[in-house]
């Protein structure tokens, strides 16, 4: 897929948000001195390519409720965490779901799979819905659950 | 937690966590398909990011289908130093989250930027000046990103 210069100003005029205004990619394509056109068929474009995972909001899961969120980590064996990750990331619970790197002795889990609860009895479950389903090839496994958000934005880069 | 949000506002969150329309009059859209006003629907859309509901409203970027790289990097800091090393590390504007959990390694961030060059500087000049070891998890497999939490 193309991510061309265009693409990469518009990312950069919106990483942070979309305007507030009655019309945002009217405001973006003025700002950015392009035709509103182009500008929305460059949206259309990314949000097909996946360049765009989606445009809408992102709550604070505190302030929704859920105060469970727990970064779920497994040590799975390496030849089967392609077919475990697939299946637990299809829970219904998981919000993301990755394969990353050990780091022995100090972090020996190669499975994440971020869950989220109202209750602490309600993460319980979905975590025992995990190691259920891991059966034999859970070689360890530990939750870690977020004390304090220190910083929470959208990503941006130095070049803005 | 007291809510900040009405039922009107969980069904607005609900509803634009499925995505956002792209056309002339995006807000005026929304606002028909629930029987609001657009401004109405720009007034809590403010409101909810103000007050912290949300934390960000707009186009969710996929980094590296972009070029662009993105890690999740973990650190042991000593409790007393937290605070300082919290301050050093998002003083960074390529980190783009940072929580404390409950672990050894107790601080974890997420590192987004547009090279891996700028990734890998950026890791460290952490280390640099923290003066600890940065333990690097770069995804190898993404199986799932998604879900709505229903407010």
């Amino acid at each position: 897929m193309d991510f061309d210069e265009i693409d990469l100003k518009i990312m950069r005029a919106t990483q942070v948000g979309l305007p507030l205004v009655s019309q945002p990619y009217h405001a973006v394509a003025e700002q950015l001195n392009l035709p509103v056109e182009i500008v929305m068929a460059r949206f259309e474009a990314m949000q097909k390519s996946g360049v765009i995972r989606r445009i809408g909001v992102v709550p604070n899961h505190y302030k929704l409720g859920y105060q469970f969120n727990g970064m779920t980590v497994w040590n799975v064996q390496d030849e089967m965490i392609d077919e475990f990750g697939n299946k637990i990331g299809g829970l219904p619970f998981v919000s993301h779901c990755y394969h990353r790197p050990r780091h022995p002795p100090n972090w020996n889990y190669n499975l994440f799979a971020m869950v989220h609860g109202k209750s602490q009895e309600e993460v319980n479950q979905q975590i025992e819905q995990i190691t259920l389903l891991l059966g034999e090839f859970n070689l360890g496994n530990e939750v870690l659950y977020s004390t304090r958000i220190l910083k929470k934005t959208g990503f941006r880069s130095r070049n803005e | 937690m007291t809510k900040n949000y009405d039922d009107i506002d969980a069904k607005l969150i609900n509803h634009l966590q499925n995505g956002f329309p792209i056309c002339d009059l995006p807000y005026l859209d929304v606002a028909n398909e629930l029987g609001l006003t657009e401004s109405d629907i720009l007034e809590r859309l403010k409101k909810l990011l103000e007050n912290g509901t949300l934390t960000r409203f707009g186009a969710l970027y996929h980094a590296e289908k972009m070029g662009g790289a993105l890690t999740l990097a973990a650190i042991k800091v000593p409790q007393s130093d937290f605070e300082n090393v919290t301050e050093i590390v998002n003083s960074f504007p390529e980190v783009a989250h940072n929580y404390a959990r409950n672990h050894a390694l107790n601080m974890w961030f997420v590192v987004a930027t547009e090279t891996l060059e700028q990734l890998t500087k950026t890791l460290a000049d952490i280390e640099q000046q923290t003066g600890l070891t940065v333990f690097n998890m770069p995804k190898i497999n993404e199986y799932f990103v998604g879900l709505k939490l229903e407010a």
